[in-house]
């Protein structure tokens, strides 16, 4: 077990875990964008940054990553920490001016005018990576992936045409915290990431509820027959 | 085969022998530089001039790694330091092999290649009275120049592979506490104790470890590493291997970068050679330790020099850092115990074994001590590789070594530390050049790069140039650095084109900080250094740049115009001939006019008028 300290509150944690694990725990409030409890942390948006004293050392560290140690004081919303928060979101928001949620969070966070010419290229994209981790780590595809460095870095399949491994699962979609990922459904079929899938109809109400190759790769991989998942999950 | 000491004394032997047999030896530097200006030239006339003229056993030609004075290169040296020619076969190659033969055979020094000072006044035979070479203390450099790199003989001949034998005899304990006491610090910028690093490598729990060396240099105008690793790759693989057995590893990588072909050629020879002589590979001099090293070479990702980065790409990833809440020490390439030492710094510990801790302390500074390489390079007279001992001043550096600014303009400021660095403007010249004094006041040490400006650099450009730099080399993977440069960028070059803002300054200085709390490695933790030096100490060049709508060095082009003065315009048309746009117009001795709206403010004008008659508006 390791001591320490959070906004002045001792608290104790278990070897191993993250200062944001910990202050969440302990009631406190850190925001984040990049890091999802399945997919756990990256340390891109650096939104979750807290301040560290560890003897006389000060530290900003991103609390997704950080690892509690013995009696260090951690610092929630100290004067760098709400600098670094209100810089990224204000110019996350100069990237992503049409992001809801960026809005609210830079609402929240204090960023009262956006100092930059706004983009119009991205998007909501905020490049927290949290499709591609998703794709590759919880669907097990990875058809995506970023691209390029610095500001042209993108996210996408690979040399943006169709991915042949990506099954349409969607899953991209649920996970992206901004809404970037486009996903249309129309007349049986699906699209996204500009690649087209035809939609297996239930073979009992005939809806149509899911790619046909989604389908196939699932029975392919968990030997379940496609007869049973073509029929749609309301009517098994 | 594996060598004993007994065997490196008998090649020793042997090759020096060789060439003692010789009545003189001339080394014609083939570095990068050298080589551009036409060295390989020089080597096959003069070597072909030497056989035509039956000189064969004579004289001996040899190639040799990097002397330091590329401005004036190609550069032959005869003897031990006896005759310094320099600018060999630039306009006469046939005649200047000519003249270098006959220095040996006539005995007969040959005037036209001798280097002469920037005002030509003085001119100097033996390199050892060039100021350029006498202010320096070349320690690591020593052999570069002396011994082709291609040739693991002549590096033997020269105390080669000494360092390791006596090493895999002492406890690798007392090898850390030597390089520790030796107070070896990071040659690659960052400074960090090179024992302390060692020990945390060795102390690590996991197998296996490795060790790297960091040969990636990416800031714009540094050279040191690549000089080093084209002229003296054994020097590297001989501290590797102390390392490796220091710290417990058997395996090396070194990571360079492909734009550097000529390092790769020769580290890839030298590696061959070693393993060929059992200095690398199994059972190590018989010591019974097994360590090789491999070349891993990278893509030309500026961030690939960061430690984290650099071991994502050999672990054929893509060339992002992480947070290193955990040290690569104990958790680096494959997630295994990792020692990444710069090649400088690699090549500064056989000095230590051989000489011992007491004498490398007695170089340099008690916080700094030994020797540091820079690439001297801007507005000085000469430009080039130095090895100087830490804590000379830049002062010295510039003005000694150097030789003083260019033509008969004024010194403005020195930029150290590459883009992560900052500008040094006059008032702290006599600041000793350390890893700690040039920390505090703004700018840092850096891996070496060192860009001399004068008054026709604008410090708003220069950060301008930096940023872009940066924005460009950003990987993106953390928020603050991947938008933050880019918009610094966009402020600074809005100021730079008169559109700037009195509140930008502030909110630069804003964004810098958050930049260097909030970024998740060293790129993006010192990318505003640039601008909060040059913000720092030329403000009111900023502010002329802001309010006065004028850029005062005449370097952005929006805020410049040239502008003759009647009264000291003599007429000579020296101006008026020079105009590559043919937009200056007059009679002679009649004053001359530029006109506006054809001129491109490109300078040359106000850079040949011999009457200081032009004007920067």
């Amino acid at each position: 077990m390791v001591q320490l300290s959070i906004n002045g509150k001792k608290v104790t944690a278990e070897e191993g875990e993250t200062v944001l694990k910990v202050a969440r725990r302990e009631g406190f409030v850190v925001p984040t964008l990049c890091y999802h409890e399945l997919l756990g942390s990256s340390g891109r948006c650096r939104l979750c940054v807290v301040e560290v004293h560890e003897g006389d050392r000060k530290r900003v560290v991103a609390s997704c990553l950080y690892p509690v140690k013995e009696n260090i004081e951690v610092l929630t919303n100290s004067d760098e920490v709400r600098l670094v928060r209100r810089t990224v979101l204000e110019l996350l928001l100069a990237r992503c001016p049409s992001a809801e949620l960026i809005q609210d969070l830079a609402k929240q966070y204090g960023v009262s005018e956006v100092r930059y010419t706004p983009d119009k290229d991205h998007g909501k994209c905020i490049l927290c990576n949290l499709c591609v981790r998703c794709c590759k780590d919880i669907v097990g595809v990875a058809a995506l992936g970023m691209s390029g460095k610095g500001p042209v870095k993108k996210v996408g399949p690979p040399f943006d045409e169709p991915a042949e491994t990506c099954i349409g699962c969607g899953a991209c979609v649920v996970i992206c915290p901004t809404g970037h990922i486009v996903m249309k459904e129309e007349t049986g079929f699906r699209t996204v990431w500009n690649k087209k899938f035809e939609l297996a109809k239930c073979s009992r109400c005939g809806r149509a509820h899911a790619p046909i190759f989604q389908l196939q790769w699932i029975s392919g991989r968990s030997g379940v027959p496609l007869e049973e998942l073509m029929v749609c999950q309301e009517c098994r | 085969m594996n060598l004993s000491l007994e065997k490196l004394e008998k090649i020793t032997a042997a090759f020096s022998a060789k060439e003692q047999a010789y009545e003189k030896i001339m080394r014609v530097c083939c570095g990068t530089g050298c080589i551009t200006s036409g060295a390989n030239k020089v080597f096959e006339s003069l070597s072909e001039a030497v056989g035509h003229n039956g000189l064969s056993t004579r004289i001996l030609v040899k190639k040799t790694g990097c002397h330091g004075l590329c401005e004036r290169g190609p550069i032959v040296m005869l003897g031990a330091d006896e005759v310094l020619y320099q600018s060999v076969g630039k306009r006469d190659l046939a005649g200047d092999v000519e003249l270098l033969i006959k220095t040996v055979t006539e005995k007969r020094v040959a005037d036209k290649l001798l280097f002469r000072s920037a005002a030509k006044k003085e001119k100097y035979v033996s390199p050892l009275d060039i100021p350029f070479y006498k202010g320096q203390k070349r320690i690591v450099l020593a052999r570069n120049g002396f011994i082709d790199p291609e040739e693991i003989d002549d590096y033997i001949a020269h105390g080669g592979y000494r360092a390791p034998f006596q090493a895999l005899q002492m406890d690798a304990e007392e090898i850390i506490d030597w390089v520790t006491k030796a107070g070896l610090r990071g040659r690659g910028g960052g400074g960090f104790s090179t024992g302390k690093k060692w020990r945390s490598a060795r102390a690590a729990q996991g197998s296996p470890k490795y060790v790297l060396a960091n040969g990636d240099e990416g800031d714009p105008g540094a050279f040191m590493d690549r000089s080093l690793m084209e002229g003296n790759p054994h020097v590297i693989l001989e501290g590797m291997i102390m390392g490796g057995y220091a710290t417990g590893s058997n395996q090396g990588y070194i990571y360079v970068r492909d734009e550097y072909p000529l390092a790769v050629f020769r580290l890839s020879k030298a590696i061959e050679q070693a393993r060929g002589y059992g200095i690398l590979g199994r059972n190590v001099f018989g010591s019974g330790f097994d360590f090789d090293v491999e070349i891993y070479r990278g893509g030309g990702a500026f961030v690939c020099g960061e430690s984290t980065a650099l071991m994502a790409s050999i672990e054929g990833m893509s060339g992002e850092p992480r947070d290193k809440y955990v040290h690569t020490v104990e958790k680096g390439l494959w997630e295994k115990p990792t020692n990444l030492n710069n090649v400088e710094t690699w090549a500064n510990v056989p000095y230590i074994i051989n000489n011992g801790w007491e004498w490398y302390t007695s170089t340099g500074t008690k916080q700094s001590p030994g020797t540091k390489i820079f690439s001297l390079v801007g507005k000085v007279n000469n430009t080039g590789l130095i090895e100087v001992p830490m804590g000379i001043t830049l002062r010295e550096i510039i003005f000694e070594l150097g030789g003083g600014i260019r033509g008969k303009r004024e010194f403005k400021a020195v930029q150290t530390g590459g883009p992560s660095g900052g500008c040094i403007p006059a008032q702290h010249l006599d600041m000793p050049v350390d890893f700690d004094s040039l920390t505090s006041i703004g700018s840092m040490m850096g891996s070496g790069g060192m860009i001399v400006m004068d008054e026709r650099d604008c410090m708003v450009d220069i950060a301008r140039y930096f940023l872009k730099f940066l924005t460009e080399e950003s990987c993106g993977r953390c928020v603050p650095c991947r938008e933050g440069t880019r918009r610094m960028y966009e402020i600074v070059d809005r100021i730079c084109k008169g559109e700037g803002k009195i509140e930008d300054l502030m909110h630069l200085e804003e964004l810098g900080e958050a930049l260097r709390w909030g970024s998740i490695c060293g790129l993006g933790q010192s990318a505003p250094n640039p601008v909060l030096s040059t913000i720092r100490y030329f403000s009111d060049e900023y502010k002329t740049h802001i309010i006065e709508g004028r850029c005062p060095a005449g370097v952005c082009k929006e805020l410049t115009t040239f502008t003759i003065m009647e009264e000291k315009c003599t007429g000579c048309m020296r101006c008026l001939t020079e105009c590559p746009m043919g937009a200056i117009e007059g009679a002679r001795k009649e004053p001359h006019r530029i006109d506006d709206l054809r001129c491109i403010t490109c300078g040359i004008c106000y850079d040949v008028c011999p009457f200081d008659a032009i004007k920067i508006g």
